[in-house]
């Protein structure tokens, strides 16, 4: 059984994965939602675009969207240190 | 929240998870494709044995996958976000990082698989959460049927070609091997253009096929 399935690494992979796959579009939905909040700052906006109502939600969404980005860049960095071009 | 906000937030959120699907593509299902290039010259002695991966294989891979997304793509498009299941970018979205995040992460323990098997699970998983999707199991099924029917005849077409390009002998059998397959493929590609996708068509009316009903 061991040698078909490497159970640690499928757990990591289901934890891990369940953090970064769902976990961080998850907060990338907050900061939409918190950059969609009203506020005196929507005015000109048409129907489609997005734009920030609240400055509390344009704060809330820059610290969402920079927690994404530094996950992912964070994920791409252990790839590469570990990667076929590190050695 | 609105409608048409929430859409455009997501939308741009896309770029960056399609970006990462396609990075994710390229550290697993792609270097197949080049390692099984690279071994070709290996077994016939004009790489060392201990060689890596040329540049050149590098280089055409990727302009092989990126000019076949390009022409093939709007059909996958569409039957993977039309056809299984109808979804907006929301679901795209989420489908796309957690299928970005369950490559990468096997990449990283060294699994090959499959990027369209796991987009197409991804896919499934929104479409079953989305309330009112409905999941076109038929579809699903067609593209099960076609996963195992794969298998044996890419075995299949590998036999033959070496049977023919051994039959023939040398550099000639190579070529006529070659021509086959470029003929073969020319014809898949003009056989397409009939029944055309594009991004006019990709997001119409889902009538049990891949091809619109009315040409675009």
């Amino acid at each position: 059984m061991s040698s078909w399935i490497n159970l640690q690494a499928v757990g990591e992979i289901v934890v891990v994965g369940l953090l970064a796959g769902a976990g961080l579009p998850a907060i990338f939905a907050l900061g939409l939602r918190a950059l969609g909040m009203p506020g005196k700052g929507h005015v000109t906006a048409s129907d489609d675009e997005l734009a920030g109502g609240s400055t509390a939600g344009i704060a809330i969404a820059t610290v969402c969207i920079a927690v994404v980005l530094a996950a992912i860049g964070y994920g791409i960095y252990i790839i590469v240190i570990s990667g076929h071009g590190a050695k | 929240m609105r409608e048409g906000s929430r859409r455009h937030g997501f939308r741009i959120g896309q770029i960056g998870s399609a970006s990462l699907v396609s990075l994710a593509h390229g550290t697993n299902d792609a270097q197949k494709t080049m390692g099984i290039i690279t071994l070709a010259p290996i077994a016939n002695g004009t790489l060392a044995a201990g060689a890596t991966t040329p540049l050149w294989v590098i280089v055409l891979c990727a302009l092989a996958i990126a000019s076949g997304t390009y022409s093939g793509g709007w059909r996958v498009i569409r039957t993977l976000g039309k056809g299984l299941v109808e979804i907006e970018p929301p679901q795209g979205f989420a489908a796309e990082s957690s299928s970005a995040a369950v490559i990468l992460l096997s990449t990283h323990f060294g699994y090959s698989l499959s990027t369209t098997q796991v987009a197409t699970g991804s896919i499934l998983g929104c479409g079953l959460g989305k309330e009112g999707a409905q999941v076109r199991w038929n579809v699903a099924g067609r593209m099960g049927v076609a996963w195992i029917v794969t298998l044996p005849s890419a075995g299949l077409m590998g036999a033959i070609s070496y049977f023919i390009a051994d039959g023939v002998g040398g550099t000639a059998g190579i070529l006529v091997d070659m021509l086959i397959l470029i003929a073969i493929s020319a014809g898949i590609y003009w056989r397409s253009r009939s029944t055309r996708v594009s991004r006019k068509n990709v997001n119409s009316e889902w009538t049990g096929t891949v091809a619109p009903a009315q040409a675009g």
